[in-house]
């Protein structure tokens, strides 16, 4: 299965206050074509930041990351942003979502990035609103939606650009267990259908679902 | 390419969201530019009306006179009053230089009170002048006759009045035939001049015009006086002849330098004006109002910037977490930006049209109830936009910038 992004021996060292933290301290990962990742680990233990650096969202100090055997751990900010609008979807663990605007305006966002005109901009959003199951929903604020509506909205706005990973950080973390087993359920589809997830979460139930799961300690992999 | 309507969209949709603030914000922006363009357009009026007076006063005409007419600092009587008086044959002599066209004697006194029966006449001014004064100033008379060349060789009691003298103390009937009394000299109205109406808030027919050789008679020169010395006596009006005021002027420099007796290394003892000096001085000063507006107006700007970029930066704060989400969905650097400067240019550009709309109406409330008429010009307009657009850009790039450079994982994690 081909390779999408590659990182080799990554590390990431950041000042809190006069404090010197390693977060990633030599990490090798792979992400291929279709997987279904988890990345699991107690708090400080640098899965928030390996998932920053493999979105784009950040960059490593040392390191090299290969996305597509392109070279992207030494892009500027501006090409780093196409790059998510390109290749990533994000599922946050408190949905993220602008509240101003309606499940259709929020889902559409990233293809404003893009670049793409407003009527196939609605098009596709509707369409995918409509396979989340939010087909009457799509006016809507996220204020009138319930959570799990609200981390559908979420994932439809991941998915609209037709992103070749989705990076889910506890999708399931604000949600109760039932509508939690709904959403990981739409995950495992999502797979189902080709699409690569790469998911962080320290649950283990949640961690079940995935095909391989990756245990961080210290900024390090504890097994493979 | 995001369109930038998209992004001025997205703006009016934050404005609706916060419309006291935004209002609030714009405020200074409105008085700052009302300011200017009410201000503007009132010195513009005046200017424009200046102008056209001096029109029609004939720009042309150069004075001759002992002192100077424009001056900077404080005058030097002494040395004004030993410079000889002219005489009305020097306003012959002039007449006869082959650029001039004609010139006259003047010689005036003001005088506080001009009786006819009951009416009374204020700070009328008493002209002596000679039969080509009309010609010279651009006057015809409207009634009766004008001055001829026999009043004046004869030192008849006659004269022409302006037509306020004539609403003044003739307001019933006609002043032609009529005798006043000037100094207990009976003078008998032969005609009146056409209205010019006011220069500068002061009436141009508040005048009597009688022959020079009876003016002397009637206001005979104080000369242990040194202010009568240095400023009574005569002044030479010369119309020069078409487009030739600057052969004129040279050639009435060396007759009088000649007259005079001056030899090379003499300076002139007499000063040589024109009508255009005066309009600059004119505009000197309204250029100095000018400079004291737009100063003004600079620091209600500054301040209602200061007022766009305190909003802005508020603005950004809040929406952190916004910015964040956008950043992680794709939003590179330069959309932050530049959203956020639209943002900022668009409230300076409601709160400059509004400022112009006000301004606009403000100059035409006030030429509506005073005598000030006010002249909004296009390029006024332009100025209020180019400013607020400024300040919008001035004052937002910082804000603008500090939301575009924030950290997208910092944002997001922002509360």
């Amino acid at each position: 299965m081909t390779t999408i992004c590659r990182a080799n021996k990554i590390s990431k060292t950041y000042w809190r206050g006069k404090m010197k933290v390693m977060a990633l301290q030599g990490v090798d990962i792979e992400i291929k074509k279709k997987d279904y990742l988890t990345i699991m680990g107690p708090s400080g233990s640098g899965k928030s930041t390996l998932v920053h650096i493999l979105s784009c969202l950040d960059t490593p100090t040392s390191g090299e990351y290969y996305l597509e055997d392109r070279l992207v751990s030494n892009y500027t900010d501006q090409e780093l942003a196409q790059v998510r609008n390109k290749y990533f979807g994000f599922v946050f663990q408190n949905f993220s979502l602008l509240p101003r605007l309606t499940a259709l305006d929020n889902v559409a966002m990233p293809l404003i990035y893009a670049g793409i005109k407003k009527k196939e901009r609605v098009e596709r959003s509707r369409a995918i609103l409509g396979k989340m199951g939010l087909g009457k929903r799509v006016l809507h604020h996220p204020n009138e939606l319930s959570g799990g509506e609200c981390q559908r909205v979420a994932i439809a706005r991941a998915l609209v650009n037709e992103p070749k990973v989705i990076f889910a950080d506890e999708p399931t973390g604000n949600l109760d267990s039932k509508t939690g087993a709904e959403i990981m359920e739409l995950f495992d589809n999502l797979v189902k259908e080709g699409n690569t997830v790469v998911m962080v979460t320290h649950d283990t139930n949640v961690a079940s679902h995935a095909k391989k799961i990756i245990k961080l300690k210290d900024g390090l992999i504890e097994n493979d | 390419m995001i369109s930038i309507l998209a992004k001025i969209t997205l703006s009016f949709q934050t404005f609706k969201n916060h419309r006291l603030r935004s209002f609030l914000t714009t405020l200074g922006i409105v008085i700052g530019v009302m300011t200017v363009i009410a201000i503007l357009s009132l010195i513009e009026g005046l200017n424009r009306s200046v102008a056209e007076q001096i029109q029609s006063i004939g720009s042309d005409v150069i004075f001759l006179t002992k002192y100077p007419i424009i001056r900077t600092g404080p005058p030097d009587f002494d040395r004004i009053a030993d410079r000889p008086d002219f005489i009305p044959e020097d306003a012959d002599l002039i007449t006869e230089l082959p650029s001039v066209e004609v010139a006259i004697p003047e010689i005036s006194e003001r005088l506080t009170k001009l009786k006819y029966r009951d009416n009374e006449a204020a700070n009328v001014l008493i002209a002596g002048s000679d039969e080509n004064y009309s010609q010279v100033n651009n006057r015809y008379v409207e009634s009766g006759r004008d001055l001829n060349q026999d009043d004046i060789s004869r030192r008849r009691n006659v004269g022409v009045i302006g037509t306020y003298v004539a609403n003044t103390l003739f307001p019933d009937e006609s002043p032609v035939g009529k005798e006043l009394n000037v100094r207990g000299y009976r003078i008998n109205i032969i005609g009146v001049y056409q209205e010019k109406g006011a220069f500068l808030g002061q009436s141009m027919d508040n005048f009597l015009v009688i022959p020079h050789t009876l003016h002397e008679k009637i206001f005979p020169r104080n000369r242990q006086s040194i202010f009568s010395r240095a400023f009574g006596g005569y002044s030479i009006d010369i119309k020069p002849k078409a487009g030739k005021i600057e052969q004129a002027i040279d050639e009435v420099r060396e007759l009088m330098r000649r007259r005079h007796g001056l030899t090379f290394d003499k300076e002139d003892d007499f000063e040589i004006g024109t009508q255009e000096m005066l309009m600059e001085v004119y505009q000197n000063i309204t250029r100095v109002g000018f400079i004291a507006i737009i100063a003004i107006a600079a620091i209600s700007l500054i301040v209602g910037g200061i007022g766009i970029m305190n909003i802005m930066l508020v603005s950004v704060a809040e929406r952190t977490r916004e910015i964040g989400i956008r950043k992680a969905v794709g939003a590179s650097n330069q959309y932050i930006l530049s959203q956020f400067l639209i943002e900022s240019v668009i409230l300076a550009l409601i709160g400059g049209l509004v400022g112009i709309a006000i301004g606009i109406l403000l100059a035409a409330l006030i030429s509506a109830v005073s005598p000030l008429k006010a002249a909004v010009s296009f390029w006024m307009i332009l100025l209020g936009f180019g400013f607020s657009a400024a300040v919008g850009i001035f004052f937002g790039i910082y804000p603008a910038r500090r939301a575009a450079s924030l950290n997208p994982i910092e944002a997001l994690r922002y509360e």
